[in-house]
Parts: C-alpha cells; structure tokens; sequence
C-alpha cells in the first residue's frame, strides 16, 4: 500500500504543477514510512518539502498555500502526533469556505498514518477518525485495498474540498497484487464497495478492519453464516444508500471498528441504519469496537483491537438478540 | 495625542511601556558554547583543572555506564526484547551530567531519548525501558523520584514543567524543573508557550535543549534560522546559554548555574547544549539516507567519554584501577539488564481497565466483563488458566 500511495503522490506531482507536498521527514528519508521515497529526488524542494517540526504550522501554512492556489498535500507523522493540527483542521481547515461563502475553498490533503496493530509504543496507534468525522467540512477518507490506497489518494488531491486522508498503518506493507503500471480503476470516493457478498447479515467497516471482517466472514461459513462485507472507505460523505441497500438485503448489520465504541463512527452508522432500515432489520445493528480506553501498550493491544473471534461473537449475538426469548443459546449453536 | 499632533511635530511620540522590561544584554547567550575538557573555543588549555577530581571522577563513572546501557537497550531492541530504542550514544553527557546537578526536591521531565537521566535520577533501568519494551506505558511513579514519565509527542512536557514549578513558588518551595528535549522539538508551538510562560509567570524552569544536528532526517538548518537555539531565550525574556554537550564537566557547570539561578531568582533559563546523535535516530530509522557515514565518524573524537577519558589521563586522575571499575560497574548494570530481559513480561490484560478512571464507568466494567470472558475461553481452549 505503501508503494500505491508512493505512486500516488508520484503521478499527482507530474499531473499538476500545483501540487505541493510538505511535512516532516519527507524530503530525504522519505517519509517515516517511505511514503513520499524519491519525491524530492524527481520534483525538487520546493515541491516535496521538509519542513520543521510543528504540526499546526505544517497544517496552518498548508491552508495559506491553499488560500493562495496550490494543492498541498500534507504528511502529518503518526495519528497521536496531528493533534497540535487540530486547532488548524477544526477552526480554519473545515471551515474557510463556509466563513468565505465559498470564495475561499481550501483544496487540501492531510494524511495521516493512523491506528494499530504494528506494535509502536504509546502515542503511535491512536484512531482518531471520530474528531474528524464530527467537524462539518472534512472530508474523512480510509483506504482498505491497495488500489484505493492509488485511487483515492489521486481523488483527495483532486478534491476541491479538504480532505483527512487516514492511511492504516498495518496495511502500508500489505502484500497485495497490485500492477503499478495499470493502476485500476476504483469506485468514486464517497461510495461504499461490497467486498464480498452475503445473504445472512453485513458486517460494515472501513480501513484497518476490512481485512479483518474478511476473514471473520470467511470464519463464519463453517457456522452457517453468510456474512456479506462492506467497505465505507469513505466516511464522510457517508454512503446511506449503499449501506442501507446492504442492510435490507441481509437484515442485519454489524458495525466493525478499532477506535473507542463510545460516540464512535459506528454509532452514527447504528442510529442511521435503524432510522432508515427499521422494518428491515431482524436484530438490532450491533458494534464490535476498541475499548473505551487509551490506547495500550504493544503486549496487550491484541485484547483491545476487534479481531476475528469479537467479530464472530457478534454475529451470533444477531441471531438471538432477534429471537422473541432473547435467549442466547437459541442461537449459539448457529455461529 | 493624535496622529495630527505628530505630524505637527508637537511633543516627540514614545510608546508607553506597559510593564517592566528586562535589559537584553544578559539574555544573550555567548557566541561559543563553554568547554571546560580539553580545548575550549579560544583553543587555550583547558579549564577544568579547578573542577573537583572527584566529580570528574564521578562523571567518568557515569559516563561509561551510560554508555554500556546505551550499547545494551540497542541489542535488546534488536533482538526484539524492546519495541523500540531511541540510542542517547554520544549524547550521554548531557543527560547524566544535567540530571547530577538536581538536587532531590527538584523535578525532571524528560522526551522518550532521555531514558538516562531517568536512571541518573535514580530509576530502575528495567522501570525505564518498560515503555520501550511495550508491557506499560510507564513503569515508574512519577512523585518517588521526582521524574515525569518519558513524554513522546515532542515539547508537550515543557508546560508541564512550568505549571508545577509555579505549583511549588506559589507554596513556597524553592524546587526547579529541568526540562529535557531535542533541537526539532524547539519547532513545536509547546516550546514557544512554555519559554513565554515561564518568564511571564517567573517560573524556576531550566529547558536544556540537546541539539544533536537533526529531527530524525531533518538537520537543524531545516529547523531554526536563529543564530543558535539559545538565542530564541532572548524574544520571551530569558537568559539563555550555550554549551559543548559532549563535554559532561561544561554541562556540570553551565546546567548547574542555570538550576541555582532558577532557583535563587525563580526565573527560567534556556540551555542549548550541543551534541551529536551518533547512533540512528531508533533502531528502525536509516541515517545513510540523510546523512553520510563520515559526518558521524568525525564526531567520535569529541565523544564525551573520549574527551573526559583524555582529560582525566592528562590530569593524571585516571589509572587502569579506576578505569575497570568503572568497566566492571557498568558490566555488572548490563547483566542486569540482560537478566530481566530474558523473559518476556505477563502483563495483566485486564489491567487495560484499571487506570483510565479513578472510578470505573458502567460501561468500562461491562468491557471488562467481556475481556474476562475471552480470556476464561481462551485460557480453557489453550489448557491454561487465567490468574
Ligand atoms: C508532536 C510530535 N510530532 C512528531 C513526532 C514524531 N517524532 C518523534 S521523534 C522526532 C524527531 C525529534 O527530533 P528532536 O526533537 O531533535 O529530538 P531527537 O530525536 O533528535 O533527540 C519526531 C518527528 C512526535 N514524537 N511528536
């Protein structure tokens, strides 16, 4: 993914000469995570530019260049690093078109290598999509597949809108078929993708957690169940239609994610659901989160992040919660 | 006055100073940094002839355990027994002899390089890898040793230090906290409120910046255009000063008259203490692809241990007695740390619940629950119980 991002930012660069990339560590090294390799190397300094260490200065010179005509495309290092950003993205990032009435619109693109389960230390594994999600004005965005790692990267820098552009982090060296050459076409950003079809209930994710979903899916066969999986990959603007077309075909839903269940992403999508799909749904839509705690330390991430055995647990749940008696083992012996 | 009255050139305008104002010439720092070991600037002999033998004794000592703990944490980090090591090889001298001149009322609050001066202060080296090793996110207890934990997001901690200087003026204790961080986090807007604050608010605070040339690839001309970091002391109205940072008895003394000052006169002082980061940045970084392989090399004649052992030699206050117990003592820490490093940790998977809240919310109690469960099938599928 890593490479499809490279090829990203690579393509963009030579496509338009308004494209500005900047952040730390971005010139030489590459980026942390190799992201941004040879950039400097083929477009020069001032193109792909290191710049000092301050994240609210990188966002808030960003929103000049913006202002100005350019294209930035900002790197922000890790997740729990982009939150001296924050005052940027939420008060001037978000808003400049609106406080402008559209004169001033900030075509601008922050990623940001986001969340767990590569064994970094505190501060390197946070999920932060929620903050996001919740200031009107960003576009937030989360690759699952390499090619849209390429194709939505390409449709970020593109936007005409601001764009919070999440990279999961365990999937930067995914190992993918991927032709870099032949780039394939991917669905427009904004529209959900059904990875895998389904006829007993979706689990609906984004990002880190598809490749999850897919093999809980996969799991779940040997119980019966014919999990259908949904990628959002886009969550703002949010694909009612897709989701909800997902939810009624199957009648029931479970929402998969890694960050805090608490006023996460996945309660938006449980009350949007039961609003529109109500007479469809045969259980309540459930969510498999992370804890509503910090972030742990590498030996014990495992316990917090949903992995395959929470989202199965889950999927069982949906049979007896819709069961008249509410009885589990009604259903148990179905998972 | 009016604009009219100027333009008339009636009384001459001067701006009204709203407060005091402090005379710029001692806030600057000097044009080079102090040296006591060896040659200083001018190229005279040097100074630390007057300094007490038994503390360049004592500086030697630590010098050559720290480096042994830094050699140590790099294997276990490569033998993946640590997550991740950030070396301080090269830097030692400024973390040791900075973290020597507290006095145990004093507070540290060290960047996640400074694993050191967290040992200087007096914690279990194994405590102060714990956060590197991944069990916990930090292993010791901040008021016993009077030490923060290791701060990752960068300058974050330098307000910290500022509010709990002020903490004790305001109940009038006489403590300083000394502040560690790196040349890149001087970018960070943390950095420029904690100077602002503490000379606003007469803070005790000392920052000893470690310049050690780059931000992971990124070298300090990238950084700062100031004419030193010291000098960014000047625009909040702080004194600040330079000094040689591989040289351990220069940041003895210039580290040690910043604190005693803090402390006499309740105000900051910003130290810029030059270094150089021999080592990557972590294990995981590739310094070939930013620098050269020689630009280090050329360091390692002034490595601190190369400059104290050479002075010590000329000065005849080292022998080949001293230098093995100094060996030996530094051995004795690494075997210590290989001990405790030989098995892996159990940290408690429900210890994930036990210290987000003083009390627990219903929520968090059901996630409990629910862990409690996945651990009872887990342990019974594997054969085992859960404690
Ligand atoms: C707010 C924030 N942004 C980015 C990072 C990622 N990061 C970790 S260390 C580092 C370089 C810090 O350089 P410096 O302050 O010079 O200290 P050194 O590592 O050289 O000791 C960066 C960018 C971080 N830890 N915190």
């Amino acid at each position: 993914m890593a490479q499809a991002l490279n090829r990203a930012l690579r393509d963009a660069l030579r496509a338009d000469p308004s494209v500005h990339l900047l952040g730390e560590d971005v010139g030489a090294l590459g980026g942390v995570f190799r992201v941004t390799d040879g950039l400097t190397a083929e477009f020069g300094e001032d193109r792909c530019t290191d710049t000092p260490l301050a994240e609210a200065g990188i966002v808030g010179t960003a929103v000049g260049m913006a202002m100005y005509g350019l294209r930035p495309v900002v790197e922000l290092q890790f997740d729990a690093f982009a939150y001296p950003a924050f005052e940027q993205l939420a008060s001037h990032v978000a808003k400049m078109r609106n406080r402008t009435a559209g004169r001033l619109p900030l075509p601008l693109t922050v990623r940001i290598p986001y969340g767990g389960g590569i064994g970094g230390v505190e501060h390197h594994g946070d999920s932060s999509e929620a903050y996001y999600v919740h200031t009107p004005g960003l576009h937030v965005m989360a690759p699952a597949t390499v090619e849209d790692a390429y194709g939505m990267l390409r449709a970020a820098i593109a936007s005409d809108d601001p764009v919070v552009f999440l990279e999961p982090k365990r999937l930067y060296w995914s190992k993918a078929e991927w032709d870099p050459e032949a780039p394939a076409a991917t669905a427009p950003p904004g529209r959900a993708v059904l990875r895998r079809e389904g006829r007993s209930a979706v689990l609906i994710a984004y990002g880190p957690s598809v490749p999850v979903c897919l093999e809980a899916a996969e799991a779940a066969r040997a119980d019966g169940w014919d999990l259908a999986v949904l990628d959002l990959r886009s969550l703002v603007p949010f694909d009612d239609e897709t989701v909800c077309a997902a939810v009624r075909r199957t009648g029931r839903a479970v929402v998969v994610h890694e960050s805090s269940g608490f006023a996460g992403v996945g309660a938006e999508i449980a009350a949007r659901v039961t609003e529109r799909c109500f007479h469809h749904l045969e259980a309540p839509v459930l969510r498999v989160a992370g804890f509503d705690i910090p972030y742990p330390p590498p030996m014990l991430e495992r316990h917090h992040l949903p992995g395959v055995d929470r989202i199965l647990d889950a999927v069982a749940r949906l049979q007896w919660e819709s069961s008249p008696s509410g009885d589990p083992d009604e259903g148990a012996g179905r998972r | 006055m009016t604009l009219l009255d100027r333009a008339q050139g009636s009384a001459p305008w001067t701006p009204q100073s709203t407060g005091p104002r402090t005379e710029p010439g001692p806030l600057l720092p000097d044009a080079a940094p102090v040296r006591l070991l060896g040659e200083d600037a001018a190229g005279s002999a040097g100074t630390a002839a007057g300094l007490a033998p038994e503390l360049l004794r004592t500086l030697h000592r630590r010098l050559v355990t720290g480096r042994r703990f830094n050699e140590q944490a790099t294997a276990l980090a490569k033998q993946g027994r640590l997550a991740v090591y950030p070396s301080s090889t090269g830097q030692e001298a400024c973390q040791i002899a900075a973290a020597g001149v507290l006095q145990p009322t004093d507070w540290l609050f060290p960047s996640y390089r400074d694993s050191l001066a967290a040992v200087a202060r007096g914690i279990d080296p194994v405590e102060v890898l714990t956060l590197l090793r991944g069990d916990a996110h930090s292993g010791w207890d901040p008021r016993r040793n009077r030490t923060a934990p290791l701060a990752t997001p960068l300058a974050t901690q330098a307000p910290h230090a500022v509010g709990l200087a002020r903490a004790a003026a305001l109940r009038g204790e006489r403590l300083v906290a000394l502040v560690l961080m790196g040349d890149g986090a001087t970018s960070e807007g943390d950095f420029h409120e904690a100077l602002n604050f503490a000379a606003v608010l007469r803070a005790p605070v000392v920052f000893l910046v470690q310049n050690n040339g780059y931000a992971i690839s990124v070298p300090l001309a990238k950084q700062s255009a100031a004419p030193s970091l010291a000098h960014k002391a000047v625009g909040y109205g702080l004194p600040g000063r330079l000094v040689d940072g591989n040289d351990a008895a220069a940041v003895h003394q210039v580290v040690g008259e910043a604190v005693e000052y803090a402390r006499d006169t309740g105000g900051p002082v910003l130290v810029e203490a030059i270094t150089y980061r021999v080592d990557p940045h972590t294990n995981a970084d590739d310094p070939r692809r930013y620098r050269s392989p020689e630009e280090a090399a050329a360091w390692r004649d002034h490595d601190p241990l190369v400059l104290m052992e050479r002075h010590l030699r000329a000065a005849g206050l080292l022998d080949e007695e001293q230098r093995s117990a100094a060996a030996a003592e530094a051995e004795a820490l690494a075997e210590r740390m290989r001990a405790a490093f030989r098995t892996d940790p159990r940290p408690d998977p429900l210890d994930l619940f036990a210290h987000v809240y003083a009390e627990p919310t219903p929520q968090l109690r059901e996630q409990e629950a629910l862990l409690r469960a996945e651990l009872a099938a887990e342990a019974e599928s594997s054969g085992e119980e859960h404690r």
